[in-house]
């Protein structure tokens, strides 16, 4: 029976229209999750040493001490990313299987997902190395299961709690005050929680608890699948109830207020949209890590433009990047209705301006950074605003995913979201401001620098009619294969 | 109003579509029947330029669709759900279309107090998104939807089917009334024949890509589809 799941998810992979890609861009793929791979490896066989090094004590407590945060980190990850197991699960109802087959066929699968195996390259070589420093075998052996468990265990309670949004922000928020109450140094969570882990360690048959929680999680999770798997259960599509909005204060725009309305509905009302939007908001505190000196690469004039880049950029990276696609869905009807594609770009053009300008005034607390960490941000903004914004909208034309607006899948990096132009688009969004700010800050000073990028940013805006007019041109050669491809779920 | 020079469509060796004219006037109620694959949904997106033609192309009321966009104002139409907006709620949904057509709130209020025996009451007020309707009721909003405005042009891809028993009767009143009334043409495609020879005043036969009949409807033509199909 299991040979028949298994031959099903083997053709639904191999299958798939977006599995169809070119064979570089699978390298691409393949070199990407090596690069994790080797991430987690050297932090799993480093970290002992880092740690030893910086003196914080044994290496295997201090780890035990933040463990609370990394499984919190992973169930939050979790939670944003890991698919469902529930899909495809419709046809076989009604097929002479076991309900309880498919069931604990569709659990097992996230059994082997990369959710969980990417913590075994870390927890290994880790482990193997407290092994040849001398750590008692049975000990090490007892704590490295118990963790396993307790990621297993992440997977399960991920299961059962997903699509609850409110325990999830509930849990995310308690995590965050507990992170800075950490740091502020009012409350310390680790003192509670370390010896729990440290238990393991010290008396390794108690390893057996977090499977015992295990096997509980399991059967929880499996009885409630069970119990929901009918189609106007956990199966149905969830259903909210809807309000019509009038968003009236928009009509003055004209048709530029009709779109904009939709948009405006368009991120409310769907997952994978208001993840999006969440993305975006998170970049505004990617540039802490530039500006704080948190690491030493970073700490230079050039990273900086970089960062003020992304941190008003994350609407216009996350949302922006997807332009035709977020009205996949219904894009014959955008084809065949009075509309000019002219005031169609136009409207998402403005969309991606209204949010830079408004993570601008968000990123205002940069300012305590010194006016140079503020001045970057604001010369990144200029720069979003009069080239990047165009730069996203160009590149849209050829990503030509399909995207599914009520769930999350592939909402981070989807595969035929790269392509060649695509990818050749970012270079000007990223490199270039930094090459101009370098031949400033070289030729003459960093304040020059900033007015380099700045100006280069406005003369943008002095070439807009021309930009839309070729953007609109490219948008018409590629609306028969965008058409086609979005046929395509 | 709408007439097709030549017009194939190609996909590698395959001809779906091979037309080499086709002249639709004014006002005419033109019915487009076949069996699964005879190219009606190709000859509707060719129509509304979703699909380019590999030879030929169409004229809608002097408009070359693939050439230029002016068609768009005076033609509507509803081929599928992917003409539908899923995330948001009938009204806004109407109002939308609505706005793109150039008529406000009001204007789109008064149309919709037309249909109500033809939504029946399933439709407005109902505090769910489109995404969330029964296919039958989501084609009586695409259908509705493509009247407004007062377009020339109404192209309707099978809109009989998932239609309940006593929506199908209301609908054929509505698309008869269309036709007659406001000098509309209307272009309705189906697999329903006593539907669609109740409907139209022409009916085209496609098989296999190709016009095989092109019968002006009178008492005759329901047997004449029937043994066509039937033998």
């Amino acid at each position: 029976m299991f040979n028949y799941f298994i031959g099903l998810q083997w053709k639904s992979f191999f299958r798939s229209a977006s599995f169809k890609t070119e064979i570089w861009f699978k390298i691409l793929m393949a070199l990407g999750a090596l690069y994790f791979i080797l991430v987690f490896l050297s932090l799993g066989f480093g970290s002992y040493f880092i740690i030893e090094e910086a003196g914080l004590g044994d290496p295997l407590r201090v780890i035990n001490r933040f463990m609370i945060y990394y499984l919190a980190f992973d169930l939050v990850f979790r939670y944003m990313l890991q698919k469902m197991p529930v899909t495809n699960i419709k046809p076989l109802l009604y097929l002479p299987f076991k309900k309880s087959q498919v069931v604990n066929y569709s659990l097992g699968k996230t059994v082997v997902s990369f959710f969980n195996l990417a913590h075994a390259f870390f927890f290994v070589p880790f482990s193997v190395v407290l092994l040849t420093k001398d750590y008692p075998l049975a000990q090490v052996v007892g704590w490295h299961l118990a963790m396993m468990a307790l990621f297993y265990c992440n997977n399960f309670i991920n299961i059962m709690v997903n699509n609850k949004d409110g325990v999830f922000y509930v849990l995310a928020a308690l995590f965050i005050v507990a992170g800075a109450s950490q740091y502020y140094q009012w409350f310390d969570i680790t003192v509670y929680t370390q010896p729990i882990f440290d238990f393991f360690y010290d008396m390794p048959w108690t390893a057996l608890i977090p499977w015992v929680a295990l096997a509980l999680l399991y059967v929880a999770a499996f009885t409630y699948f069970k119990k929901h798997m009918y189609l106007d259960g956990g199966l149905a599509q969830k259903q909210t109830e809807a309000k019509t909005e009038n968003l009236e204060w928009l009509d003055r725009f004209g048709n530029l207020g009709t779109f904009l309305k939709n948009d405006i509905k368009l991120i409310k009302r769907n997952k994978r949209s208001r993840t999006a939007v969440i993305t975006g908001f998170f970049f505004i505190f990617y540039g802490l890590l530039f500006f704080t000196s948190a690491i030493e690469v970073y700490d230079n004039a050039y990273w900086k433009i970089f960062a003020g880049i992304f941190v008003t950029g994350g609407f216009l990276f996350s949302f922006g990047q997807y332009v035709p696609s977020w009205d996949s869905s219904y894009y014959p009807l955008m084809m065949s209705q009075n509309i000019k594609y002219r005031e169609y770009l136009t409207s998402k053009w403005y969309l991606v301006i209204i949010a830079t300008v408004i993570s601008t005034i968000l990123a205002s607390f940069y300012l305590y950074f010194g006016w140079e960490a503020y001045a970057a941000v604001l010369v990144g903004a200029i720069y979003n605003v009069g080239i990047n914004s165009y730069l996203v909208l160009w590149g849209g034309a050829y990503v030509k995913t399909p995207i599914e607006l009520t769930s999350n899948k592939k909402a981070f990096g989807d595969k035929q979201a790269f392509n060649a132009k695509t990818l050749l688009l970012t270079l000007p969004k990223l490199a270039l401001p930094i090459a101009i700010y370098a031949l400033g800050h070289l030729l003459i000073g960093p304040v020059a620098g900033y007015l380099f990028v700045a100006a280069f940013g406005l003369l943008g805006f002095v070439f807009k009619e021309r930009v839309f007019r070729m953007i609109e041109g490219i948008y018409k050669k590629e609306k028969y294969k965008t058409l086609l491809a979005y046929k395509q779920k | 109003m709408i007439t097709a020079h030549t017009l194939t469509k190609k996909y590698g060796a395959q001809t779906v579509l091979n037309i080499d004219h086709l002249e639709i006037p004014k006002g005419q109620s033109f019915g487009l029947v076949g069996n699964n694959g005879a190219g009606k949904t190709t000859l509707f997106s060719l129509l509304l330029d979703l699909i380019q033609p590999s030879t030929g192309h169409i004229i809608n009321n002097g408009v070359q669709v693939d050439e230029s966009e002016a068609w768009k104002p005076f033609t509507s139409a509803f081929i599928d759900e992917s003409f539908l907006i899923g995330y948001l709620t009938p009204e806004e949904y109407f109002y939308f279309i609505g706005e793109l057509r150039g008529r406000n709130k009001a204007d789109v209020d008064a149309l919709l107090e037309g249909y109500s025996d033809f939504f029946h009451g399933e439709i407005l007020g109902q505090k769910k998104y489109l995404r969330d309707l029964s296919k039958g009721n989501q084609k009586k909003v695409g259908i509705v939807a493509s009247f407004i405005g007062n377009p020339e042009v109404v192209i309707l891809d099978e809109p009989f089917a998932n239609l309940d028993p006593t929506t199908q009767i209301r609908l054929k009143g509505i698309i008869k009334e269309l036709a007659a009334k406001e000098n509309v043409t209307v272009l309705v495609s189906s697999h329903d024949l006593i539907h669609v020879t109740e409907v139209c005043e022409r009916i085209v036969v496609l098989n296999k890509g190709e016009i095989v009949k092109d019968i002006h409807t009178s008492t005759e033509t329901l047997k004449e589809l029937e043994a066509f199909f039937g033998g």
